[in-house]
């Protein structure tokens, strides 16, 4: 499997073209107002390029089966977080609303392994901004898609929490997963990464 | 794809219970409407009687109204509406099912607290079953072609006031048969064709309009 991207848009960015393959990272940077995010979520079937197309594999992704959802996980700048809601409780129904059978045991682990021990049954609203980032990289971690595409990982996050999704995602690469990446941060992961530079 | 709906269904439920102002915003509205009459008009209780299916349904309407800025737009600000675009089934059947949960968290409401209003205007118990039936079908009409204007106005400053102009025309076909239906039974006709009409008007809402939200969706989030 291959994705292949193709885009241009004309107010941001065109001519743009790249493969990734299993295993890859790309780090897309620029400043901002680049085009970064817009790029991110073209690649995620949420927006339309002007021109071009995005392809998984042979396939234009508007025509994969089931969407591009099946397939990708996406982390937005927003976390999708219903404040209401424990942070299990919405790390559970997020999987199930993907199809996938949340078991109870491996939402608290993970929840467990990003440092949200004992704040698991408390609503959203009052987890502070980085501990909010944390839930929703345990729903990204937990929906296991082979493609990451991952609109500033970093932000809000402490030291440990980035050395956990360092270790994430270096793991998924191993795994044959493929990433894409926003960061304004230099963090240095081993693997096959390649660098886009916008603007 | 069932479990996906439920949860859905589920979540929105849930979501609605551990904050329940919202939905008794809606009720609370539609009891306050109602009883603003009487004490406007005089309480001539002939009089209320004639007017007591338009100003039921009226007020149902606003009452819907006042609901739909809220059905897309929590889940727009915080971003799970991307991620349900993401979500791996077709897009219709998901805003179907948030619909759904629409319904059930403000229109069946109406539907249950209807009698008394209808009471205290002066309608007679077989005419407050017939508006209760009436109701039944026509809220859901509410909901379903109120999602495509909250939709269309998503993310818009003044999103409420544009609902309104927007939808508020197209709601006149159930005012009118509803409406029209406790009128017959007033007057000693059958309400049959009102009814009949009212329900196939919900069964092609509720295969039209699912479409219209999702491409609305898609096309906001763009």
């Amino acid at each position: 499997m291959n994705l292949a991207a193709e885009r241009g848009d004309r107010r941001l960015f065109e001519h743009l073209s790249f493969t990734l393959s299993p295993g890859q990272l790309l780090q897309v940077s620029g400043r901002n107002g680049s085009g970064k995010t817009s790029l991110l979520r073209i690649l995620s079937g949420l927006s339309r390029p002007t021109e071009g197309g995005v392809f998984w594999g042979e396939e234009p992704i508007q025509s994969v089966d089931g969407g591009t959802g099946s397939c990708l996980g996406y982390l937005g700048h927003q976390n999708a977080l219903k404040d209401d809601m424990t942070g299990e409780e919405n790390v559970t129904l997020s999987i199930r609303l993907g199809g996938g059978a949340a078991r109870r045991a491996d939402t608290l682990s993970t929840l467990d392994s990003l440092g949200l021990a004992g704040y698991e049954d408390l609503p959203v609203r009052f987890l502070s901004q980085g501990q909010k980032r944390r839930v929703a990289l345990a729903r990204l971690l937990l929906q296991q898609r082979p493609v990451w595409i991952l609109d500033e990982p970093y932000a809000a996050l402490d030291v440990q929490v980035i050395e956990v999704l360092r270790a994430a995602i270096e793991a998924h690469l191993g795994a044959r997963g493929m990433i894409v990446i926003t960061t304004h941060q230099a963090v240095d992961i081993d693997g096959d990464c390649h660098t886009l530079h916008l603007g | 794809m069932f479990g996906t709906l439920m949860a859905l269904l589920r979540r929105d439920l849930v979501l609605a219970l551990r904050r329940p102002q919202d939905a008794l915003t809606v009720v609370g509205f539609f009891v306050v409407v109602v009883s603003l009459f009487p004490l406007g008009v005089g309480p001539d209780p002939e009089f209320l009687r004639s007017l007591a299916p338009g100003v039921l349904w009226v007020a149902a309407l606003l009452a819907t109204m006042l609901s739909l800025e809220r059905l897309f737009s929590d889940d727009y600000r915080d971003g799970s509406l991307e991620q349900l675009l993401l979500v791996p089934e077709p897009l219709g059947l998901l805003v179907l099912t948030k619909t759904v949960a629409h319904w059930l968290i403000t229109g069946l409401p109406l539907v249950l607290i209807s009698p008394l209003l209808a009471l205290q205007l002066n309608l007679r118990p077989d005419e407050i079953v017939l508006f209760m039936l009436a109701l039944l079908l026509g809220t859901p009409v509410l909901s379903l072609i109120g999602a495509v204007g909250a939709a269309l106005t998503l993310g818009l400053r003044g999103g409420g006031v544009l609902i309104a102009l927007l939808i508020l025309p197209l709601y006149v076909p159930p005012l009118i048969l509803g409406a029209g239906a406790v009128d017959a039974v007033m007057h000693g006709a059958s309400a049959q064709a009102h009814l009949s009409l009212l329900g196939a008007l919900m069964v092609f809402a509720l295969f039209g309009t699912p479409w219209a939200t999702a491409a609305a969706l898609r096309i906001m989030l763009d």
